[in-house]
């Protein structure tokens, strides 16, 4: 008898279709987000593999190679010191992965956060967060970021940190709207018949119920991040020389754009393609965790 | 031992209305008016009222599940409604609530075993395995099976969640469930499955209930005594078969003409209410239901009426039964 029972348990188990194994089933099939993926972990892996792809250094080079046009030797060409494109490309995918990723964990991080304490406790808590988030929200965020960097002073660290906190109040509206609705659901209310303490509601109930949201944003955060690092860095407020950041190359290089097209066009284009999958990731996943896509 | 474990005393949730820029209160919805009963150690209490009579917010406002505006709750000895929020939770396991929508009141990110474990976990009951062990126990209890608790609730049918719904009130052990229209969404056939599976499971466990619905037959089947609510007030308490029997309530009278019969060839004179149910932010004066009331009287318009036993065991808040 007990053989018999322990069989059926693990036969059921094999069967279980928890929510997340569903939207993963779902985003599998979605041939834009699979492609989406394709080119984010391309990305990664010449991230990571930088230095085994490349002999090149990114801030060495050859004045007498510069502006040369592609080449077998060099790939993408010669930039205004003499420096391999493609080297800097390269390793350019660090700086932008790096700072898309953590500009945005920060976000969801610290958003999130004031998100649940405005959303469950309300009252003037909530009414204190939403009127910074809105106040921080009335300011266009490229303008807050650049505020923020010339008081922090240039540096890719310190455009990362703007990015992360001019993007805070859209995590945290999210997550508070999220917690408005979601504390008033039934199964709250029976956690707290059960004698629940708030930080294991909030934890345990909420915030997981929130995640889907959550995550769509972020993936499409990152992508505005991305782009938002290349903007500053293209105003010369984020990477410094000779910091082969993305946005930085495009700066640097626009002046021979007529000359050596070439090394404005794999920078900007490397932008191009890590937005582009990011954002079909990001509306993959969209499709992938709606409720209401499900049938 | 007390003979009574639960006592209400004028109980009462107002909600403020507020209004204007500055959201001053401009005046007070009386969900719950002045409420007072008692429930009875084993028994099981009906609450019956239409939509918007309070009775949800009363069972709730008990549970403190809503704060009540007044009034004293006590149970088992305990005054409920002074307690601290922490010194609630221990409480909370003598005291639990099935609820009304079986889709809505089971987190669907969590497996069945994960909820069932949820109330032995805040309350720091048992070992893992000894959970574990008992979640399975449970669901055969409520009549599911022991490897359902690896399953999600959307792959359970709406009677099998309120299965999941009871199994989890039951954890705890406790003494009183407040079960807050617990069969109204489910179809007609399952409704008596779920009943008859919560009247077993007061017989074995000695369970006390508080049994909230809005439709009589159902009340009728499962309580001992029944309390009919209109636009907050309790009008009308009586022992069940009494209270079907002769009910003295111009509403409640209303309400049980209304109940439809299975034989076409009784005729009945149905009590049609005029009206619609008043606004209780702004209730009527004197009695609250004299506006729809057939019998009503002048004195019915000043006067509000006491909620006064009239002997057997039956109490009726109306001027029709004083002398």
């Amino acid at each position: 008898m007990a053989q018999v029972e322990t069989q059926t348990v693990v036969q059921s188990k094999e069967k279980v279709s928890s929510p997340w194994r569903d939207a993963w089933k779902v985003l599998r099939k979605n041939k834009a987000a699979v492609i989406g993926f394709i080119i984010i972990l391309f990305f990664i892996a010449i991230a990571l593999l930088a230095p085994f792809i490349t002999d090149y250094k990114y801030d060495e080079g050859v004045l007498t190679d510069k502006n040369k046009p592609p080449s077998a030797e060099h790939w993408f060409g010669t930039d205004y010191n003499g420096r391999d494109v493609f080297t800097r490309v390269v390793y350019g995918a660090q700086l932008s992965l790096w700072v898309g990723f953590f500009s945005v964990i920060g976000s969801i991080i610290v958003g999130t956060f004031f998100g649940l304490l405005a959303g469950y406790y309300g009252r003037w808590i909530d009414m204190l967060i939403s009127r910074i988030f809105d106040i921080m929200l009335a300011f266009p965020s490229i303008l807050l970021a650049i505020a923020i960097v010339a008081i922090l002073g240039p540096s890719l660290q310190n455009a990362l940190l703007a990015i992360s906190i001019i993007n805070v109040p859209t995590y945290g509206r999210l997550v508070r709207s999220r917690v408005l609705s979601l504390k008033e659901e039934e199964y709250v209310t029976a956690a707290r018949a059960i004698g629940m303490k708030d930080s294991r509601i909030l934890f345990r109930h909420i915030l997981p119920n929130s995640l889907a949201p959550i995550i769509v944003t972020g993936t499409l955060g990152i992508a505005t991040a991305i782009i938002e690092a290349a903007s500053l860095g293209f105003l010369g407020l984020g990477a410094q020389a000779p910091e082969p950041e993305w946005g930085k190359m495009l700066a640097d290089s626009r002046q021979y754009i007529q000359k050596a097209p070439w090394t404005v066009i794999y920078p900007g284009l490397s932008i191009m393609l890590t937005v582009l999958g990011f954002n079909l990731i990001g509306d993959g996943l969209r499709d992938a965790l709606d409720p209401r896509m499900k049938n | 031992m007390n003979q009574e474990l639960l006592t209400v005393k004028n109980l009462k949730k107002y909600y403020p209305i507020t209004g204007g820029v500055l959201g001053k209160e401009v005046g007070q919805v009386k969900a719950v008016d002045d409420v007072t009963f008692s429930i009875r150690r084993g028994e099981t209490f009906g609450l019956v009222g239409e939509s918007g009579s309070g009775k949800s917010t009363t069972g709730r406002s008990l549970l403190r599940l809503i704060e009540p505006t007044s009034g004293e709750v006590w149970f088992d000895g305990k005054q409920v409604t002074s307690l601290k929020k922490d010194e609630l939770r221990p409480l909370r396991r003598d005291m639990q609530i099935v609820f009304q929508d079986p889709f809505a009141s089971l987190n669907p990110r969590h497996t069945v075993a994960k909820i069932l474990e949820e109330p032995l976990q805040v309350h720091n009951i048992g070992t893992p395995a000894e959970r574990r062990k008992k979640v399975e126990q449970m669901l055969e209890i409520v009549g599911l099976n022991s490897y359902h608790a690896q399953r999600y609730p959307h792959q359970f049918s709406g009677g099998q969640r309120q299965r999941i719904g009871i199994a989890r009130a039951l954890m705890l052990n406790p003494k009183l469930i407040v079960a807050d229209e617990p069969v109204s969404a489910l179809d007609v056939s399952i409704q008596s499955q779920v009943l008859n599976l919560m009247q077993d499971l007061q017989r074995d466990f000695g369970l006390t209930y508080l049994f909230i619905a809005h439709d009589l037959s159902v009340v009728r089947h499962i309580s001992d005594r029944v309390g009919v609510m209109y636009l907050g007030r309790l009008v009308e308490l009586a022992p069940s078969e009494q209270l079907y029997e002769k009910p003295l309530h111009p509403y409640t009278q209303a309400l049980l003409s209304a109940v439809p019969d299975p034989d076409p060839d009784n005729r009945r004179e149905r009590i049609i209410l005029q009206g619609e149910l008043p606004s209780p932010a702004n209730p009527p004066s004197g009695c609250t239901f004299h506006t729809r009331c057939p019998h009503a009287m002048d004195i019915c318009r000043t006067v509000r009426p006491e909620f006064r036993d009239i002997g057997g065991d039956h109490f009726t808040a109306c001027h029709l039964y004083n002398e």
